[in-house]
């Protein structure tokens, strides 16, 4: 065995189903291999953890050409439910768990997170808009600091 | 395949350390293996977990994820973490002679 991964860090920027996953999966992942690890929200990623958006986290039916789906179908009214309606089908059965109950399990991992102060600010949010365990709004420079010594992954 | 010595007993593992044959595991063999990743003494609580581990093993061939652990064996999450601080999953499987869980959730 090589080099070995004992620290990481994952900002998760986006607020799409598809642009919130990747970054779940990794952090919990990178706990269950011992990893210490965070997560820094920015941006609309910051809809992971809103109390009252992280139920309603949607695919993005259009601009997404992974949809493999002509863009003019993707802005019927309904599109994004009915997409996101089938992913969470198919990941149900592969047992992903859905959004809120995945937070639950990452913090459960001890894994830290962070909302970003500037984007918090931006959307004019505060600490009572997010679930528990989100441990603080940060800035960039203290995420740098929380981060030292580890890798940084920007999803 | 490499070989070590457990508790005073010589067994086939892999690369990782993780025993190859499930069946030439003995309690001994998991105090050991326990204290080589830093738990020690293995309390009853982590004993109800590897006792787990095996039989899920046992009944399925492959040891359950961390979120499958928190959900079955009685144990939740944070807790599992706090008894095997480097990986629930990976350790408990490692100390409990069965291979190791692959499984990205």
């Amino acid at each position: 065995m090589g080099d070995t991964i004992e620290k990481v860090s994952i900002i998760i920027s986006k607020g799409s189903l598809e642009g919130i996953y990747p970054g779940l999966i990794m952090a919990n992942g990178a706990r269950a291999e011992g990893i210490e690890a965070n997560l820094f929200f920015t941006f609309f990623g910051l809809d992971a953890i809103h109390t009252k958006r992280l139920e309603h986290i949607k695919v993005a039916a259009v601009g997404n050409p992974g949809m493999h789906m002509a863009t003019l179908v993707g802005v019927l009214p309904g599109m994004s439910a009915i997409a996101t309606h089938m992913m969470e089908k198919k990941m149900e059965s592969f047992d992903i768990p859905g959004i809120p109950e995945f937070m639950e399990l990452i913090g459960d991992t001890g894994c830290g997170m962070y909302a970003c102060k500037a984007s918090v600010d931006l959307f004019g949010f505060t600490q009572d808009d997010f679930i528990e365990q989100v441990q603080g709004i940060i800035t960039v420079g203290e995420f740098f600091g929380i981060a030292g010594g580890g890798e940084i992954i920007f999803t | 395949m490499t070989v070590d010595t457990i508790a005073g007993t010589t067994v086939d593992v892999n690369e990782e350390g993780f025993l190859t044959d499930p069946s030439q595991w003995n309690e001994d063999m998991a105090v050991e293996l326990a204290r080589r990743e830093g738990i020690d003494p293995l309390t009853e609580r982590h004993w109800e977990v590897i006792r787990f581990m095996r039989a899920a093993y046992e009944a399925k061939g492959t040891g359950p994820t961390v979120r499958m652990l928190g959900k079955t064996s009685g144990v939740p999450v944070k807790e599992l973490y706090q008894l095997f601080p480097k990986g629930p999953a990976k350790l408990a499987a490692k100390i409990a002679g069965i291979p190791k869980p692959r499984g990205c959730i």
